[in-house]
């Protein structure tokens, strides 16, 4: 194991953070520094993510430790000691596949950026916010403490909500950025709650030792009722949703699809709280069934308020909504029946972890490309935009790929993980399927409306030409992941999103014996 | 003298008052006023937190004699909290400020033009 | 290698592909059989409107993104009536909501302990 892949957990960190807080030095250089800068930045913590992944799939999805300040990197208990007092970073399969979501989104997001502020000003401070964005989310998915995700928490909050709010002479993008912020300190402060209230019963912070120390008091009940709803509205979940089509509609193009990261982040810590932290220690089935519950209203309300948006990136966004639900469905029948474990609770772990990786891909399409409508139609209502297709006959082709992969036909990659959702939430009960597919038939018709709203229909006058190369690159590199994990979706699926799957669902006892078993390196 | 469960009282009474601001005030200013509250109950529940009867301060260099010490780890939760309170509070601010100079009103249920 | 199974089921998406190409195929086999002789430019190629004319396509003529499906939505105007009044915009009514799930999420984990 060479020192940057023993490294690569703090350096996915360090990277970006750098990035963010040298780019306005960089800056007064000029936009080809900056740009060059930033790219680099990029580029190089993509690199580590694959680095990290590739590191921990070779291991079979098996977690590896990372202690900050400690004797040693993998020492996680000092001399005598059986609390571990460090902050250590423990990434498993889970941690890898989302690190991975995470890289793709951002590094496409920032190339994306940069030629859509090409023709507008005042880009240098919102990279900065941009990679500040990126270290937080990575900083989330990477951690094995509890505070130390709470903090990552908050520094995706602040900067999420600075993106959202970034274009201060738009009126409702700052009625937006206020009652995101507002709804995200909430939330972020009743985690904290939950952290204080764990670390008053137990002594310490560490997700592996209060996993092994928990028991099912009350005050745990409270600390997991407050986790849930908490990372839940971060996520996206109906009826805690309102602030998402505002958040994801008012963002510029480029970071909506990476403020869909942010939130399928929260509902990784979700999952890490739900599977490793509190196990089996609570009773699983309610759990199970209050996400699946919450997973059907979110489905169902996200495409069906998506088909009456009259704006078309907060119709793009409720769709985003919809698709949180799915992962929701996919996780919760797992959660369900994890007391048993029967092979399909294992099959729907899979199709909803798959799911938050072909949703990222393609929803970010679909956001470029509607980047791209916007620059063209010079509006975003639906009504006022036609006949796109004449000039811009690139973008019409990727945004079918991006909306028939997200509904779910074959032979693209939302397919893949929603039939293995339906068919495992069908072995639970037939109407978890039903609701499933009839949402997404719905949301095929939803992007035929949009297609129709903007692409068909006779050439109008003073509307834009095709998008130009800097915009292309990165939807063509997202439609090429999606054609790719839709035709191959066997050799992902054994690679990628099984060992994650395995992390959540067999991983508990690994997990937590790598940090507390081991004092010797 | 003993205070027993009273600060954990007022932080449970910091964190209602501050749900109840957020629920019912239509100032925008208000509304960061109840969260600045929950914040401030959160950080208290905190410091309670670590809190030991009789401690002295966590500090090895001079330190009195005494049988015990306050928990450090809280102290240094509480202040990181503090600090991202301070920094959300900012970025609350500011976007009331731009929705004041944009829509001329502070009502929550004025400023409601993203809706449906 | 490409395929996925879920335990009752298969897919797999390069069969798939040549399955769909196949059907093409075939159904450029039987286009094939048809007439191979006709004007084009003239009546025998023109779109029958009932009768009228082709409207020349114009921005006028183009369906709004409002009007494609008003039939499902006005079909399902009683749900849509409600659930749209229930997203008001306004920050206090989230927090409600807020409160709400997180009282009802205490409510159902205590009564199942």
């Amino acid at each position: 194991m060479t020192a940057l892949t023993q490294h690569a957990p703090v350096l996915l960190i360090a990277v970006p953070l750098l990035g963010a807080f040298a780019v306005p030095l960089l800056g007064k250089l000029g936009r080809g520094a900056r740009n060059t800068f930033v790219g680099l930045i990029a580029l190089i913590t993509a690199a580590f993510a694959g680095l990290l992944a590739a590191h921990i799939f070779g291991g079979g999805g098996a977690p590896t430790l990372y202690v900050l300040g400690g004797r040693g990197f993998g020492i996680p208990l000092p001399s005598g000691l059986s609390v571990p007092i460090r902050i250590i970073l423990e990434p498993d399969g889970m941690s890898a596949f989302m690190a991975l979501i995470t890289a793709l989104v951002t590094l496409t997001g920032a190339f994306f950026s940069f030629s859509y502020w090409k023709e507008r000003s005042g880009g240098t401070l919102f990279y900065s916010l941009l990679m500040l964005l990126t270290a937080g989310i990575f900083g989330m998915e990477l951690t094995g403490d509890m505070f130390n995700f709470f903090v990552f928490l908050e520094v995706t909050s602040i900067a999420a909500c600075g993106l959202i709010g970034f274009r201060v002479w738009l009126k409702t993008s700052q009625e937006a950025g206020f009652k995101v912020m507002a709804l995200y300190t909430l939330s972020g402060l009743f985690v904290l709650l939950a952290v204080g209230l764990l670390y008053g019963q137990y002594g310490g912070l560490n997700i592996a030792y209060l996993a092994g120390a928990l028991t099912g008091s009350t005050l745990d009940i409270v600390a997991l009722g407050l986790l849930l709803t908490g990372l839940t509205l971060k996520a996206g979940a109906v009826p805690l949703h309102m602030w998402a089509p505002d958040a994801y509609g008012e963002a510029p193009a480029p970071m909506s699809a990476v403020l869909v990261a942010n939130s399928q982040a929260s509902l990784y810590g979700l999952f890490r709280i739900l599977f490793t932290l509190f196990g089996l220690t609570v009773s699983v089935a309610a759990l199970g069934w209050i996400l699946i519950s919450l997973a059907l209203l979110t489905i169902f309300v996200g495409v069906t308020m998506a088909l009456v948006q009259n704006d078309i990136k907060r119709l793009i966004a409720y769709g985003a909504v919809s698709q949180i639900g799915y992962m929701l469905l996919g996780v919760g029948v797992g959660l369900a029946v994890s007391v048993t474990k029967p092979d399909f609770g294992f099959v729907a772990m899979q199709g909803g972890i798959f799911h938050m990786l072909n949703d990222a891909a393609c929803i970010g399409l679909l956001f470029f490309a509607s980047g791209a409508i916007v620059r063209a139609a010079g509006t975003r209502d639906l009504n006022r935009m036609g006949g796109l297709a004449h000039t811009m006959k690139w973008t019409s082709i990727l945004f079918i790929i991006g909306a028939f992969a997200l509904a779910g036909v074959p032979p693209f990659n939302g397919f893949a993980s929603k039939f293995l959702i339906y068919e495992a939430s069908f072995k639970l009960s037939p109407f978890l399927a039903v609701i499933a597919i009839l949402s997404s038939i719905l949301l095929l018709a939803v992007f035929v409306k949009v297609f129709q709203a903007a692409f068909l229909g006779a050439r109008q006058e003073g509307l834009g030409g095709e998008a130009p190369m800097g915009m292309m690159v990165p939807m063509v590199a997202l439609a090429l992941v999606v054609v790719a994990f839709g035709l191959f979706p066997g050799f992902f699926v054994d690679r990628i999103v099984t060992p994650a799957a395995n992390a959540l669902w067999y991983g508990r006892d690994a997990y937590i014996g790598l940090v507390l078993g081991g004092g010797t390196p | 003298m003993s205070m027993g469960n009273l600060p954990f009282v007022v932080a449970a009474l910091l964190v209602v008052f501050g749900i109840y601001t957020f629920l019912f005030k239509r100032n925008l200013i208000k509304l960061v006023i109840g969260v600045s509250l929950v914040e401030t109950g959160v950080n208290l529940f905190l410091v309670t937190l670590g809190y030991r009867t009789g401690g002295v301060a966590p500090i090895w260099t001079f330190a009195p004699k005494a049988e015990r010490m306050v928990l450090p780890t809280p102290q240094a939760l509480t202040l990181t909290s503090i600090v991202i309170g301070l920094a959300t509070t900012a970025l609350l601010l500011s976007f009331a400020v731009f929705i004041h100079r944009h829509y001329g009103t502070l009502d929550a249920h004025k400023v409601k033009e993203l809706q449906g | 290698m490409n395929g996925i199974s879920s335990g009752f089921g298969a897919w797999n998406p390069i069969a798939w592909a040549l399955l769909f190409v196949g059907v093409l195929a075939a159904g450029f086999l039987v286009r094939a059989f048809g007439k191979k002789s006709y004007k084009r430019g003239t009546g025998q190629t023109k779109v029958f409107l009932s009768g009228n004319e082709e409207p020349e396509a114009s921005a006028a003529l183009h369906v709004r993104g409002r009007h494609l499906y008003w039939g499902m939505i006005d079909g399902l105007s009683g749900y849509y009536r409600r659930v749209r009044a229930l997203h008001t915009g306004v920050l206090n009514d989230y927090a409600a909501w807020f409160v709400g799930v997180l009282g009802l999420v205490f409510v159902i984990l205590v009564l199942v302990r």
